[in-house]
């Protein structure tokens, strides 16, 4: 992993929104790295501040929500980039945008404007981003559409949204978001509007295109299956914090927070059978503007220590191979 | 409570009240073979066609076969799971089941607790409000399902206002916090609006409105599917145990194929609007007769816990589900099967009991291959 570089830094990330009821602390200091060529899965409940990790990273934050402290550092040609930094709307972090980074999101009919035809979005963001003219963009357009396994480009390009079918409309979304060859993918619950035969698709065709295109990938979703399928490296979030992250490997194997313990336990397994014991966490994720003192988890925790898990905010603790985790159960050794 | 009615007709129910689940998930298998009239409902050769209209003069000029001839049966105190992809018509049946929508044809037949029998397809309005008083049903969304400007006590007690079944206001209460402790709520909240509870409270005060006027039968249609992951086990755990405490029937729709394996005991398999694959879920998971059962259980994607042999072989189906408007010639996955022969593309194949091969549990399947392939399933061994 040391002769990859590092493309993204993100440190001590804390991402508010400022409404009446309150100031929302969504996400509250996150800290990761993502390589060149690596996918990292970002995982947890709604409400825990992963698609606004992506948002933040994007500068595309909803209006009342501020990023309050912390870096983005984007590495390109030996050089450093804070994101944080860069004025939202002006020119340089529109280029890094769809060009650098692009982004895949769960409702591929959202994303997509309805009154333009699928090749008329695609060409608009090549050539916003590389010289080149309006027939050659319509190419390049095809052969993304080609690549993502669309049937018949040629008259698919044509084609308004509304006419595709979701595992189409999935598909021409990749194309858009890679059309510009980024070095770092976000995509956004990619399978969750999808049916599973094509769920199986759309992963399968990003596994592939990430392997081909070397690019980085980042995968928001509830669903710990889609990351082992994608994922080298996982973190969990919940509140706005990073509770644990480890190689995907490691993390689904042995996990430490038990946060993450609950939510492997409460998904049914495959093959298990209909005798298998589920595990639910108690409770639900509480309102953000009610978080708990302490470590946000201790309400529902089965570990739960009183007087310490209440009081005092764990600290990042590092155990062997990568494996980071929040929690007052381990100390740093 | 009926429950003991229920159980002084029923041997089986009567037996498993103190026996662990899977001892009463046999029993109620043996009936439902032995014995038919132990079956809460009997669906035969049900269609839905919608019409597809155009113009000025709304003409019909074509019609979607949402459900397309569609048999099964559902015993007592067991769960049947629909599962298939959207568009496939499983909705759509569980709502001709209940009557809530208008089939086109063919028959259901509900039979009560007392042994009482209705054909719900040709029952007038009067007789059916009464008949589908047994019946409950579950939402996917539990935030559009609950009327917003309704308290809980409105929401879980107006089944009992409108039916003119309590009219004392203490006794309603009374009832209403029994159903909320039966679902795990705490009573106190019942003057709360929805909008003051969580997705998983929300779920449990929908099921508290199914179970009000205590049903023989439950359709669920996707009752988790909405909810968070640490939530949905919540939900799967309490369809569970309520399951077994008051005897109910649950048909299960879903195309979650992990949920289909805790809760069910049996699952049919459907595609554009007809039944490909019907039978005990142990035997369809372990070993799949229908090849599109077996792409749809190698799709779902797994957590590599680092168990051994849990890496399977995937197959990928190429395309969508056939437009049920202009269903494809001869069997109806055909155009994504890759077992396909030339045979498949012009006749279509009868759903056939393949029993023999399964021991004695029946096990349909629409195939013209079912006997020759060797698909895989999610086990390796059976049982």
């Amino acid at each position: 992993m040391s002769q990859t570089p590092l493309l993204l830094s993100v440190d001590n990330l804390a991402t508010h929104f400022f409404s009446q009821e309150g100031i929302l602390e969504a996400v509250d200091g996150v800290s990761f790295d993502i390589y060149a060529g690596e996918a990292l899965g970002i995982a947890g409940e709604s409400g825990c501040g992963k698609s606004v990790t992506a948002q933040s990273i994007l500068r595309i934050v909803p209006k009342n929500g501020k990023i309050v402290t912390g870096a983005i550092n984007l590495f390109q040609n030996g050089e450093s980039v804070d994101l944080v930094q860069l004025d939202d709307r002006g020119q340089q972090i529109r280029q890094i945008r769809g060009g650098e980074i692009a982004m895949v999101f769960q409702e591929p009919m959202a994303a997509f404007s309805m009154v333009y035809t699928i090749g008329n979005q695609i060409t608009e963001v090549i050539r916003l981003h590389q010289e080149c003219s309006q027939n050659e963009a319509r190419e390049r357009a095809v052969e993304m559409l080609r690549r993502v396994g669309m049937p018949q480009p040629e008259q698919t390009i044509d084609a308004y949204p509304f006419a595709l079918s979701g595992g189409m409309r999935q598909r021409a979304m990749i194309a858009m978001a890679l059309s510009c060859h980024p070095a770092l993918l976000i995509a956004d619950e990619p399978t969750t509007a999808v049916d599973v035969t094509i769920q199986a698709q759309v992963l399968e065709l990003m596994k592939d295109l990430q392997r081909d295109m070397g690019m980085a990938l980042i995968v928001i979703t509830h669903d710990l299956a889609v990351i082992s399928e994608l994922c080298d490296r996982v973190m969990i979030m919940y509140l706005g914090k990073d509770v644990e992250s480890a190689p995907a490997d490691v993390i689904f194997r042995d996990p430490k927070h038990p946060y993450t313990v609950g939510l492997l336990r409460s998904v049914p397994e495959l093959g298990e059978g209909h005798t298998q014991e589920l595990d639910p966490i108690s409770g639900s994720v509480p309102s953000p503007y009610r978080r708990p003192t302490g470590c946000p988890f201790h309400p529902r925790c089965p570990e739960f220590i009183p007087d310490v898990c209440d009081v005092d905010l764990p600290p990042q603790i590092e155990l062997a191979g990568g494996h980071r985790v929040r929690c007052h159960l381990y100390v740093q050794d | 409570m009926a429950q003991a009615d229920a159980a002084a007709n029923n041997p089986n129910t009567g037996t498993d009240a103190s026996s662990p689940n899977p001892s009463h998930r046999q029993a109620g298998v043996g009936v439902s073979q032995a014995n038919s009239a132990d079956n809460v409902l009997e669906v035969t050769d049900l269609r839905k066609y919608f019409p597809i209209l155009r113009g000025f003069f709304r003409r019909q000029v074509g019609e979607v076969k949402a459900v397309d001839e569609v048999s099964f049966h559902v015993a007592r105190g067991e769960t049947l799971a629909l599962v298939g992809e959207s568009g496939c018509g499983k909705t759509t049946t569980g709502r001709c089941v209940m009557r809530a929508i208008e089939p086109s044809g063919g028959s259901v037949l509900f039979r009560k607790r007392d042994g009482e029998e209705f054909d719900i397809t040709t029952l007038a309005k009067q007789d059916l409000r009464s008949v589908q008083q047994h019946m409950g049903m579950i939402f996917q969304d539990p935030f559009s399902s609950l009327n917003p400007r309704l308290t809980v006590l409105e929401i879980v007690g107006e089944p009992f206002i409108t039916r003119k079944l309590i009219t004392n206001r203490r006794e309603l209460e009374e009832r209403v916090a029994q159903l909320l402790r039966s679902v795990r709520l705490d009573p106190t909240y019942m003057r709360r609006y929805p909008h003051a509870f969580s997705g998983g409270q929300r779920q449990r005060i929908a099921i508290a409105r199914a179970l009000a006027l205590d049903p023989d039968f439950v359709v669920a249609d996707e009752p988790v599917s909405a909810l968070d992951v640490s939530v949905q086990a919540q939900i799967l755990s309490l369809l569970k145990e309520l399951q077994s405490e008051l005897h109910l029937t649950y048909l299960f729709i879903t195309h979650n194929l992990s949920v289909v394996e805790y809760l069910s005991d049996r699952v049919s398999v459907m595609y554009v609007g007809q039944i490909v694959e019907l039978g005990r879920t142990e035997s369809i998971f372990s070993r799949p007769r229908h090849p599109y059962t077996e792409a749809l259980l190698s799709a779902v994607p797994v957590v590599e816990t680092g168990k051994a042999g849990r890496r399977r072989e995937r197959i990928i189906l190429e395309g969508d589900v056939a437009d049920p408007s202009n269903v494809p010639a001869g069997c109806t996955f055909h155009p994504r099967c890759p077992y396909v022969q030339d045979i498949c593309r012009e006749e279509e194949p009868q759903l056939i009991d393949l029993a023999g091969a399964n021991g004695s549990q029946p096990h349909f399947v629409r195939c013209h291959f079912a006997d020759d392939l060797d698909l895989q399933g999610v086990r390796n061994t059976l049982q």
